[in-house]
């Protein structure tokens, strides 16, 4: 249990008082998500439906009032006087069950997407389940139809179906989502929402920093603080750790409670020591970059206030005088260098210090021109990240035009997306991408690039 | 172990002998209750719980080609890239060590499904073991262009 518990970032412990009982107190990071699911069960294979998208379900039966009709081929259910779409889960997920349907009932899984209605059928339904929704693994990722997987309570893998996938398989959101596309030509590069961490330190005006970025939140106990070389320091998991207050302004408490955020990487963390956590926000920020104050990135209007964004890699730095050395001297010594393509200021100034805590010299390019520009100049850089999805030309186009080129051919291309999907995997590969990675998925990017720069 | 010498956990699969670097190879199970993953790549046996990890249970005769012998075949456990895998074959064999210089190069007529997994033959006294690349091994359905 613990070294499970250890594995997803969490800890866990155990006090005991005599004759009192025990108790325990697990914590989770933050960044699992738990969704409710419903259980249901096609040609004896079960799968996960996430409730969010469920509207009701409805039993069917040869005869009664609510029964399958065809449309030529096509299944309908009439139901309160409008018809609603079927999909037969066994068809579309080909199984082949050895055992006859179950002729006499099927049930059907009303599935709301995007605005669209329409209907699953299946042929048992169980309960549902608070259910840990883990990625699917990278060999299976090309089906559209799952967006993750899980561990039941009884020990079983089961497949969570994605109402998404389904609804773009027979055609439903497909359709849809042209039109929408086309309604609205400006709003798609807006920048997407994300999750900041809002908190207060030293100055009353909150400060933020991306959730994503955040490993665990913990408030430590002031009296177990120490110093170490005249810094103060905390057991950690068996390491020292390093406690780093925002501002000169945050007193480092010595009685009570020390809320902290934990950054970690792999080998190392690091404590930010603040006054207090107060939400988290999710929105569309534009991150207004400022001066050369250390530790911050720039301001962003949060809930109505100003907010300053804090700069992790400073802090980093901080901690860690020989933070950048020590990843530098990995090869040869010289700084690997990152060109980073993505339209979104947002993510140019989120993922920049990112990649540079990571030990990369990182330049910036707000389009594939920019970027195109960069390449020509006797400038050499080691790794290609770019966005895929930018106005004008895409990450894609982007790609093939470096690939074309003899004096780039060789660098490495990983591409970002708000979702791979399996059609940009597909696209990407042939555009000569190497990988593709979502924009929030700190820890693959990192590792993504590692994959490809190490040589 | 001396020097010039690899340790190889062995095994079959539809009655050829293969070898993983031992170093790869975690633990070894008994693959029980898969789940099935509909429209995955054939060489997708099925996902599995063990002890809390979903690993991806690898159909070695599909991949490999060949015969299943095994009605209650056994999984190589291995880790890539932070995603465990089980490779399911007939049977484990023995740990071998094994002085390099008895390796060579795949033959150049080896069964090309055989060929893209194989890093190389080691010559043992009866019979001949494909030494495999874990990693390449891994490389089919989705994932197969990003090498």
């Amino acid at each position: 249990m613990r070294a499970h518990i250890d594995k997803i970032g969490g800890s866990i412990d155990v006090s005991s008082a005599c004759g009192r009982g025990t108790a325990f107190t697990i914590k989770i990071p933050l960044t699992l998500a738990i969704v409710s699911a419903l259980i249901i069960e096609v040609g004896a294979e079960r799968f996960a439906v996430p409730q969010l998208a469920v509207v009701e379900l409805v039993r069917v039966r040869n005869g009664s009032e609510l029964s399958i009709e065809r449309i030529k081929q096509t299944p309908v259910l009439r139901l309160r006087n409008k018809l609603l779409a079927l999909v037969d889960l066994k068809t579309l997920l080909r199984i082949d069950s050895r055992a006859e349907a179950k002729t006499e009932g099927a049930f059907v899984v009303v599935l709301q997407v995007a605005g669209e209605t329409f209907g699953v059928v299946v042929e048992a339904v169980f309960d549902t389940e608070e259910i840990v929704v883990k990625p699917m693994a990278s060999r299976l990722r090309q089906s559209a139809m799952f967006s993750g997987n899980t561990i039941l309570g009884d020990g079983s893998v089961i497949l969570i179906l994605d109402p998404n996938g389904i609804a773009r398989a027979i055609g439903i959101a497909g359709a849809r989502q042209q039109s929408r596309a086309e309604d609205r030509p400006s709003e798609d590069h807006a920048a997407p929402t994300e999750s900041m961490l809002v908190f207060r330190a030293g100055t009353p005006n909150p400060k933020a920093v991306p959730l994503s970025l955040v490993t665990r939140l913990e408030e430590i106990d002031a009296r177990t603080i120490e110093l170490s070389n005249g810094r103060p320091v905390v057991q950690y998991r068996g390491q020292l750790m390093p406690l780093v207050a925002v501002s000169a302004d945050v007193k480092v408490r010595s009685t009570g409670t020390q809320p902290v955020l934990v950054f970690a990487d792999d080998r190392r963390a690091l404590a930010l020591a603040v006054d207090e956590i107060i939400d988290i926000v999710e929105d569309r920020f534009d991150i207004e970059l400022t001066g050369d104050t250390p530790g911050l990135l720039g301001s962003a209007v949060i809930k109505g206030r100003a907010t300053e964004i804090i700069d992790v890699s400073h802090f980093l730095r901080l901690a860690f005088d020989d933070w950048r050395d020590w990843k530098e001297r990995t090869a040869d010594g010289r700084v690997r260098t990152v060109l980073l393509v993505d339209d979104a200021a947002f993510f140019r100034n989120m993922l920049s210090p990112v990649l540079r805590a990571a030990g990369y010299a990182v330049t910036a390019a707000a389009s594939a021109s920019e970027a195109l520009a960069l390449l020509e100049t006797d400038q050499a850089f080691d790794c290609l990240i770019t966005d895929i999805d930018m106005p004008g030309m895409s990450g894609f186009d982007l790609a093939t035009v470096v690939r074309s080129n003899p004096r780039t051919a060789e660098v490495p291309i990983i591409g970002l997306a708000s979702i791979v999907s399996p059609e940009a995997v597909e696209r990407g590969k042939h555009a000569g991408l190497l990988d593709c990675v979502t924009k929030f998925d700190r820890s693959r990017l990192i590792a993504a690039l590692k994959n490809q720069v190490a040589a | 172990m001396a020097d010039g010498e690899s340790q190889y956990v062995t095994a079959t699969v539809g009655g050829q002998l293969v070898g993983l670097p031992i170093e790869r190879v975690q633990d070894v199970f008994i693959p029980d209750r898969l789940t099935r993953v509909p429209l995955a790549p054939p060489e997708v046996a099925g996902l599995l719980n063990v002890r809390g990890r979903i690993v991806t249970i690898v159909d070695m005769w599909q991949r490999l080609g060949g015969e299943r012998r095994n009605e209650r075949p056994l999984a190589i456990g291995i880790e890539h890239d932070g995603e465990f895998y089980g490779l399911l074959v007939d049977q484990i064999g023995e740990v071998l060590n094994l002085p390099a210089a008895h390796a060579e190069g795949n033959p150049i007529n080896l069964d090309s499904r055989l060929a893209a997994v194989s890093v190389g033959i080691h010559r043992l006294d009866t019979q001949l073991m494909v030494v495999l690349d874990v990693d390449r091994v891994l490389e089919f359905g989705a994932c197969a262009q990003a090498a």
